[in-house]
């Protein structure tokens, strides 16, 4: 048995783990691995989504126990000290001493942080580690708290840098990247595209500055500002220094192994140090005189030491390693790949740029104008995966290479299809995993659908950038086997949504026993199959909920959204957002007199908290006295048309966005859809009703509406893209009868329009040519089929109180008026809450 | 709450010594439940009409301890009847109580008798 020992565990020396253990079963070694950070390895390269939700458990590569299971013992929190290579020991820092037969240097590199005066005060940062970010969080929230217009600064306008910047405008404090360089990203980017990349940058609220070389950090203790020259100074009250990494090189260092000029502990191509039991890999590691700051070439180098130790000699790493790389940052695209600047000796470029778009598309193309050798993109990224393949793989380009970043004019785009990659493509370059592999894995059966081939190959796992050309290869190779993308709804039926649709439509069934008997596989149903057609039913006959009860969603059933403690909200529907001061004044009567928890929604409108069973019909019947009707805020149906104040008010405003988000919501309200829809209503282009993140939204603008579809808030957010300019009250209309309904008949269970919309063969011109130019015919069906539902609306809420026998649905017992008596609230500051969850 | 959940007990059809009148045949939803209330007990009642068979199981579900089982969907697994709670979908068996999508322990479930027009529980005491 021998014994290897892994100094860091962060994504690298993870990696190694992994790795090893699938190769080896680990039947003749035990690993030891030691962590400097108090939690197992994490997701570095995710780090920012750690602002989103503060989970550092969603970053970890694996749970504690994975080392367990796979019989590694994981010392987290002892950092290694010493190394004694005369007797192959090392000292940690709690000063005790294990012997290895291999040791792997895996410890990774440290944010730089440049010795400027000052830079030791209270409130500046690096970006680095989940504690880093812990108290920039902290850090944030406290000095916004005595100023909320606070300034941050990030010193570096790199990768990360810009990643940084966009972190600290999301803690919504006033971001200023400070670049020492006369240019953004200067080692991806040329002048023009980090040009295009400012603008496109400023114009989401960053503060650029170039060509700053900072003398010193002001304050008394805590950061004030940033000093550049005499009289040039920027008030900040917090910086995060991101000018780039230094190797943790020291445990080299102090052995006596050979090091870098600049830092670094020398490897081979086996990934050996000058020591041949003493391995070195990721960004510790110095190869072919380069530290490589990213996780693929540390990925492959993992590989590589693995191999090497399981006696596999011809397995060494490649001499050229790719630093193609594509920018994260959430709504800003940016890649380089291959050789993003070329001499024109090497060959020449192709460029397309469009300042006011902020595109701006550069290639490098070889002089016989075979090959491509490299790139840049800014602006729209969305060929990145696939021209890093034709450059990768050295594939064919076009006669005419310009066609590869030109717009294409006739849809068509200029490579082709991701099956004509070569077998060998390295399709995931942070898990080397190839097209072949994706490919195989489904050919062979292992693999049925996308997840399979993510759990399978792990491809699409580490920096995420390859996910999309994973999906396509995926279908693709489905499609090539002839096997039908199976969606069926549940182990019921052997449909999906669109086929029972056109089912329930055509034999027109009012019952779902009726569906099941005729079309179902034998079974009862269950909680998939039952709210499903019973949506279809509302959808197709324009019912309400309270039709068939049983089969409704346990929201729906019930006419209210159901609570932890299972206690319901009411919402009333308050259309655009508009509501009467009498009417506010009922909310707060009625709220008081059942004490119901109140607060102002997402949706804004108002919702309250804490009611039972019982006391549903009766609060329903007094909102209804008052005017009011139902929300749907339990159903997936029209949610809400938030509104902003508009011309009616608002100095600005070009139209009257409430009354037509009135009126839009008004026409929509109580329809059942595959998923809940939202819309937005802005009176100009200052989008103050974010209409851009609804399933519709109307942007007023000179000469009518802008309208805008399929966008999405929740865990994916995306942006509704432009679908018609221009046009009036009637047309909108018109066009979203048409798109919803569209929507309605054809998307999946539980799809909201974003997502359907980006999974719609032929993308956005399909939708145009089915909506505006009804190439499939149906567009006077689908405006039929929707003034149905418009027309046939009635208040769920109000046919409930009405019927004597809808109400009995309302009791907690059938056998007495009692209430639920498990039910605790508990106060909450001046209201109250459901007891916490033990 | 581990005492809260001890007044459940599942109780076979042979061993039933009380048998509760709950209600009415007609109070019920057809393919649905309604929650019944017996002594300190919330109990589940569910008219499973497609297979023309009455189920009753304890109403707390086992996953946060809320009274909510009765407001439910049933349907089947694989031809085997169950309910799947409102509030995290979690199924169980409305034949042996099984939790049917993951590891909770097993819901208490009771026989149910049909005499005329109403609805018997059976209890051991
Ligand atoms: C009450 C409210 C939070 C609040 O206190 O403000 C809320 C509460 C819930 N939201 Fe929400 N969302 C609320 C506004 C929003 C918004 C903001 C908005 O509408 O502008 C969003 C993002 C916008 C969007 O939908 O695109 C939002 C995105 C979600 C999502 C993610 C949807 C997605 O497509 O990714 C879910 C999960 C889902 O529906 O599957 C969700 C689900 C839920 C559920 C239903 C979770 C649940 O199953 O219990 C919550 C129901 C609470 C209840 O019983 O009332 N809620 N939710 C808001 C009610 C708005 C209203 O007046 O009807
Ligand atoms: C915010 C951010 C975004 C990034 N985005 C990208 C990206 O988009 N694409 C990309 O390719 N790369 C990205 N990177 C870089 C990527 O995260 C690194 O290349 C990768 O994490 C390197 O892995 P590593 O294991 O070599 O080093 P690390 O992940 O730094 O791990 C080294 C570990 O060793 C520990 N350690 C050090 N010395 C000792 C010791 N003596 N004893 C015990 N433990 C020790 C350290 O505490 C650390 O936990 C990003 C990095 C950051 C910070
Ligand atoms: S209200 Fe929405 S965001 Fe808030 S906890 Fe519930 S589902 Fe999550
Ligand atoms: S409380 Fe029943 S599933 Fe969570």
């Amino acid at each position: 048995m021998k014994t290897i020992i892994v100094v860091g565990n962060g994504m690298v020396g993870y990696k190694f783990c992994e790795k090893f253990t699938t190769q080896s079963k680990n039947k003749d070694f035990k690993i030891i691995v030691f962590g400097e950070e108090p939690r197992p390895a994490y997701d570095r390269v995710h780090l920012s989504e750690f602002f989103e939700n503060q989970n550092a458990k969603a970053l970890e590569m694996a749970p504690a126990e994975w080392y367990k299971e796979n019989g590694i013992d994981l010392i987290v929190d002892e950092r290694v000290s010493d190394i004694h290579r005369n007797t192959k020991t090392i000292i940690t820092a709690k000063n005790r001493t294990f012997t290895y037969d291999y040791l792997v240097l895996a410890t990774g590199s440290s944010a730089f942080v440049p010795p400027i005066k000052g830079v030791e005060k209270e409130g500046v940062f690096v970006y680095r580690t989940i504690e880093d970010l812990e108290g920039m969080l902290a850090y944030a929230a406290k000095i916004k708290a005595k100023n909320p217009a606070a300034k941050a600064a990030v010193l570096g306008g790199g990768l990360l840098g810009l990643e940084a910047g966009k972190a600290v405008m999301d803690m919504g404090l006033e971001p200023h990247i400070v670049e020492f360089a006369p240019k953004l990203m200067p080692r991806q980017l040329d002048s023009r595209s980090s040009q295009v990349l400012q603008l496109k940058l400023e114009s989401i609220g960053l503060n650029i500055h170039l060509s700053k070389a900072t003398n010193q950090i002001l304050g008394n203790g805590a950061i004030v500002g940033m000093e550049f020259g005499e009289d040039d100074v920027l008030d900040v009250e917090m910086l995060v220094v991101s000018a780039g990494i230094r190797p943790r090189d020291e445990l080299g260092k102090t052995c006596g192994l050979e090091m870098g000029v600049r830092g670094g502990i020398v490897v081979n191509n086996k990934m050996q140090t000058s020591d041949e039991s003493i391995y070195a890999i990721g960004e510790v590691a110095l190869y072919n005189q380069m530290i490589y700051g990213l996780v693929a070439p540390g990925y492959d180098m993992a590989g590589i030491a693995v191999e090497q130790i399981l006696g596999k000699e011809d397995s060494v790493m490649v001499e050229d390693i790719d630093m193609s790389t594509k920018l994260k940052l959430i709504g800003v695209d940016v890649a380089s790949f291959g050789e993003p600047f070329m001499p024109a000796s090497k060959g020449h470029s192709i460029i397309f740029e469009n300042k006011t778009q902020h595109l701006y598309k550069r290639i490098n193309v070889s002089h016989d104008g075979k090959k491509l050798l490299g790139g840049i993109l800014v602006g729209d990224a969305s060929d990145y995966s696939m021209l890093h393949q034709i450059y990768l793989n050295g594939m064919k380009i076009p006669e005419d290479p310009s066609q590869l970043i030109l717009p294409a004019s006739d849809g068509q785009a200029a490579f082709g299809d991701v099956m004509d990659l070569p077998n060998e493509a390295q399709v995931c370059s942070c898990e080397s995993v190839t097209k072949g592999q994706i490919c195989g894995v489904i050919e062979s059966g292992e693999a049925k659908d996308l997840g399979d081939v993510v759990s399978c190959t792990k491809a699409g796992t580490g920096c995420g950038g390859c996910k999309p050309m994973v999906a396509d290869l995926t279908s693709a190779t489905l499609k090539s086997l002839g096997i039908e993308v199976k969606d069926s709804v549940c182990e019921h039926f052997d449909y999906n949504r669109q086929d029972l649709y056109k089912i329930i439509e055509v034999k027109g069934y009012t019952a779902f026993n009726e569906v099941l008997d005729n079309h179902g596989n034998g079974g009862h149903g269950c909680e998939l199959c039952k709210p499903l057609i019973a949506s279809l039913m509302a959808t197709i006959h324009a019912d309400t909920a309270n039709k068939e009860y049983a089969i409704q969603d346990s929201n729906d059933r019930f006419l209210a959204n159901i609570q932890r403690n299972g206690t319901y909200s009411v919402v009333p529907r308050v259309p655009g957002g508009e509501i009467t001061p009498d009417k506010l004044i009922a909310l707060g009567q009625i709220a008081k007199k059942y004490d119901l928890y109140t607060k102002v929604t997402g949706g804004v409108r108002i919702d309250l908290f804490g009611a039972t069973l019982n006391q549903l019909p009766l609060i329903w019947k007094e909102l209804i006295a008052h005017g009011f009707e139902s929300g749907h805020a339990y159903g997936k149906s029209l949610r809400t048309v938030k509104t902003c104040v508009g011309s009616t008010w608002c100095r600005y405003g070009m139209d009257e966005s409430v009354s037509f988000g009135i009126e839009l919501e008004n026409r929509y309200r109580g329809i059942r859809a595959p998923h809940k829809i939202k819309g937005g209503v802005s009176g100009c282009i200052r989008e103050c009703a974010e209409a851009r993140g609804k399933d519709f939204g109307l942007i007023a603008v000179e000469g009518g509406w802008n309208l805008y579809l399929g966008g999405n808030g929740g865990a994916n957010p995306r942006h509704a893209e432009l679908f018609a300019e221009q046009i009036d009250n009637e047309t909108v209309i018109k066009y979203l009868d048409r798109y919803l309904m569209f929507y309605m008949r054809t998307a999946k269970p539980l799809q909201r329009t974003a997502a359907w919309q980006e999974r719609l063969e032929g993308g956005l011109d399909y939708l145009k040519e089915v909506i505006i130019d009804d190439k499939l015919g149906i567009a006077e069906d689908l405006e039929t089929e929707m003034q149905t539902l418009v027309n046939k609306f009635e208040c769920e809420w109000t046919q409930a109180v009405n019927d004597p026998e809808v109400m009995k649905r309302f009791n907690h017992f059938v056998n007495s008026e009692e209430e639920d008596d498990n039910i605790v609230f508990v106060p909450l500051r001046e209201q109250k809450m459901p007891e916490p969850w033990v | 709450m581990e005492k809260f959940l001890e007044q459940y007990t599942t109780t076979k059809l042979e061993d039933a010594k009380v048998w509760f009148k709950a209600a009415s045949i007609k109070d019920f939803p057809k393919d649905g439940g309604a929650c019944v209330k017996y002594k300190d007990k919330q109990i589940a009642v569910f008219n499973f009409e497609r297979i023309n068979k009455w189920y009753a199981c304890q109403n707390v579900c086992p996953h946060k301890m809320e009274m909510v089982l009765s407001r439910g969907m049933i349907g089947d697994d694989k031809g085997l009847p169950k309910v799947a709670c409102p509030l995290h979908k979690k199924t169980f068996s409305l034949e042996n109580g099984e939790n049917l999508n993951g590891d909770l322990d097993a819901i208490a479930t009771y026989p149910v008798r049909i005499e005329g027009e109403n609805v018997y529980i059976g209890f051991l005491e």
